[in-house]
């Protein structure tokens, strides 16, 4: 049977190739290597071969721009996987009995974030940054409210409609801002997890992607007061922050830090002297494939940001991303590796991170060696911060979100105002000349314009944030009963169990059970360990 | 009717299963546990932040045999089991009032 099979096989094989002989003798039709598909045939012209200047110019333009948007629109679907990252590290970091409550927090925070986004939240922080040439002028938002020639807030762009910003430039933008901000919604929920009520994770979740993170965006990007610095106060070129160190890291870290507080740690993590229990995380080999996922959308994540896919600065962006992850995560290897005699993978995922976090300001404006020592410096930071945290402020954070998002988004905006070297961000902010910090000559300016936002972060994101939290904590509540948080948020928070029939199995009894040589008795349970 | 109790390295399993195999015996009960003894637990360090794994995993093997058996058999588990360092295992020998096959009803040292 077999043989005869075989037999079959390579007949058949034998006509397929026989077949593919006969057709590649013949004469080719096509153009295989392109050649003739490009050239001035290719040009719209109302006679075919023969395009008028204008013609050209027009095609031209459109080439230009078309490239922009491929590259604004596809990035802003791969850093969307983002969102895969976030769930993956902060599942892997806390409990199994938690591990369906974490992931759909951070499924939800998407949802929520896109509908806060679109109705109010684009308009805040967008509707008067004026033209984004790259995106072929986005004119419809130019609404800004302004008081005493400083500019607070966007006004048009609601609901993508106000303000005529039915437009494709504009849809372009909101696109790839919508997937940055909700990064800035989403790492809160790593804080806080395994003790909040997810009803006041959605309420917060809609607060930040309406107020808390747009109204600072609007203050850096969106033209506001802390943008003008440059030119009304000689501050540099006003706040730099090319991806979004902090704007949107941390943002999102400071939040998290008022919500940590605002909630209380979690039963047990410390003790009553207040030594810190550890409380390992339940998978963290799937947190370390989040960290790699991450890791491959913070390269979209920063050379999408040029907004322009003719903008070569785009492959430097990338790879200084590239290289100051990779020294975070070293550094944070190797300084555990020192300090505790084992390389601790979950501090290696956060040491990329943290790398990852502080390159997103100045990767546009740094050289290859400065994006080396922001990163070694992240990498040292978020262990040390971790520790502090933990030990010293005795605040429960179960990811690390503070000490990643928090410290090292605040170390890069200062990194900015430290490292830029002077080639790029000519006329940013209507400012001459390119972003240039204190290590190239560019005095202290643009540190103190950097130095001011990081104040305004602590005021505005940690400040009205745990104001914020207070105020649900008083309302709706914020924090799950004991009794819930003992046994796992699962069921009575999300009513289903990730894991419902998850028990601990060595494989070499596994394949034994599926030979049907041993029985099986489910014995220990995941769940209570670390409780 | 004896009930001889084995608490093994999960790593010895396998190795075990054959053994009890070529001795004739097929039936038997495993469970993973886990548990404590003279191994004790060990440090290790998570995010900075010291705890002990104090429960190791271990895999508990039950099985029921006649009386006779039991001197040939727990000379076979011990060999089988043993690497030498601490945390080897320990096996348990208890006496079973009786058996009873659920399939046909039939009781006593014939199910065995």
């Amino acid at each position: 049977m077999t043989r005869k099979r075989t037999k079959v096989l390579i007949l058949s094989l034998l006509v397929i190739m026989g077949l593919m002989a006969i057709f590649t003798t013949a004469a080719w039709a096509g153009d295989p290597t392109g050649a003739n598909s490009v050239g001035i045939n290719s040009v719209t012209a109302a006679k075919a071969g023969a395009p008028t200047l204008e013609e050209v110019a027009t095609d031209l333009g459109k080439t230009k721009i078309g490239l922009n948007f491929v590259w604004v629109i596809l990035c802003g679907c791969l850093i969307f996987f983002f969102q895969a990252g976030f769930a993956l590290v902060e599942t892997g970091f806390t409990q199994a009995k938690n591990a369906m409550h974490t992931m759909a927090m951070n499924l939800m925070v998407f949802l929520v974030g896109t509908i806060g986004f679109f109705v109010a939240g684009f308009a805040f922080m967008f509707g008067g940054v004026g033209s984004v040439a790259s995106l072929g002028g986005t004119a419809p938002l130019n609404g800004l409210l302004t008081i005493g020639g400083w500019n607070l807030l966007g006004l048009k762009g609601f609901f993508l409609t106000s303000g005529g910003s039915y437009d494709a430039g504009v849809f372009a933008l909101f696109f790839f801002q919508m997937v940055f901000m909700d990064t800035t919604v989403t790492i809160p929920t790593g804080s806080m997890a395994e003790r909040v009520k997810f009803s006041a994770v959605v309420i917060a979740s809609f607060f930040i992607a309406i107020v808390a993170y747009p109204f600072f965006g609007n203050w850096v990007w969106g033209g506001g007061w802390l943008a003008q610095l440059g030119g009304k106060l000689g501050l540099g070129h006003g706040v730099v922050d090319f991806a979004g160190s902090g704007v949107v890291h941390a943002m999102g870290g400071a939040l998290a830090l008022a919500g940590a507080i605002a909630l209380g740690p979690r039963i047990g993590k410390f003790k009553k002297d207040g030594t810190p229990v550890a409380i390992p995380g339940h998978d963290i080999p799937i947190a370390i494939l989040g960290t790699i996922i991450l890791f491959f959308g913070w390269f979209v994540f920063n050379a999408g940001s040029t907004l322009n896919g003719s903008d070569l600065r785009l492959a430097v962006v990338a790879t200084n991303t590239m290289v100051a992850g990779a020294f975070g995560g070293f550094t944070s290897m190797i300084y555990m590796w020192a300090r505790y005699g084992k390389p601790d993978p979950s501090m290696m995922c956060n040491g990329a991170l943290a790398g990852l976090v502080a390159i997103t300001a100045p990767c546009a404006f740094v050289t290859g060696l400065s994006s080396a020592i922001i990163g070694v410096v992240a990498g040292i930071l978020v262990c040390a911060a971790v520790y502090v945290i933990e030990h010293k402020l005795k605040i429960d954070d179960p990811v690390g979100a503070v000490a990643v998002h928090f410290v090292n988004g605040s170390w890069g905006l200062i990194a900015v105002g430290l490292f830029a070297d002077g080639t790029y961000g000519e006329g940013l902010n209507g400012v001459a000349g390119g972003v240039t910090g204190l290590f190239y000559g560019g005095g202290l300016t643009q540190l103190y314009a950097q130095l001011i936002a990081v104040g305004v972060i602590l005021l505005w994101g940690a400040g009205v944030g745990y104001v914020f939290y207070k105020v649900l904590d008083l309302t709706v509540g914020l924090r799950v009963s004991a009794q819930d948080e003992i046994n796992g948020l699962d069921i009575p928070e999300m009513g289903v169990k990730a894991y419902p029939d998850f028990v601990l199995t060595a494989s070499h009894t596994l394949a034994a059970a599926k030979a049907g040589a041993v029985a099986i008795t489910p014995a220990v349970q995941m769940e209570p360990k670390g409780v | 009717m004896k009930k001889i109790e084995a608490i093994i390295r999960p790593s010895k399993l396998d190795e075990l299963k054959e053994a009890l195999g070529r001795f004739n015996v097929h039936g038997m009960t495993v469970t993973e546990v886990v548990g404590c003894g003279l191994q004790k637990g060990k440090k290790e360090i998570y995010r900075g932040t010291e705890y002990t794994i104090d429960l190791l995993n271990k895999v508990k093997i039950e099985i029921v045999v006649k009386d006779g058996w039991v001197e040939d058999l727990i000379k076979l588990i011990s060999e089988t089991a043993k690497t030498g360092e601490i945390g080897d295992g320990k096996i348990f020998v208890q006496a079973v009032e009786n058996a009873v096959r659920i399939r046909t009803g039939e009781s006593g040292e014939a199910v065995l």
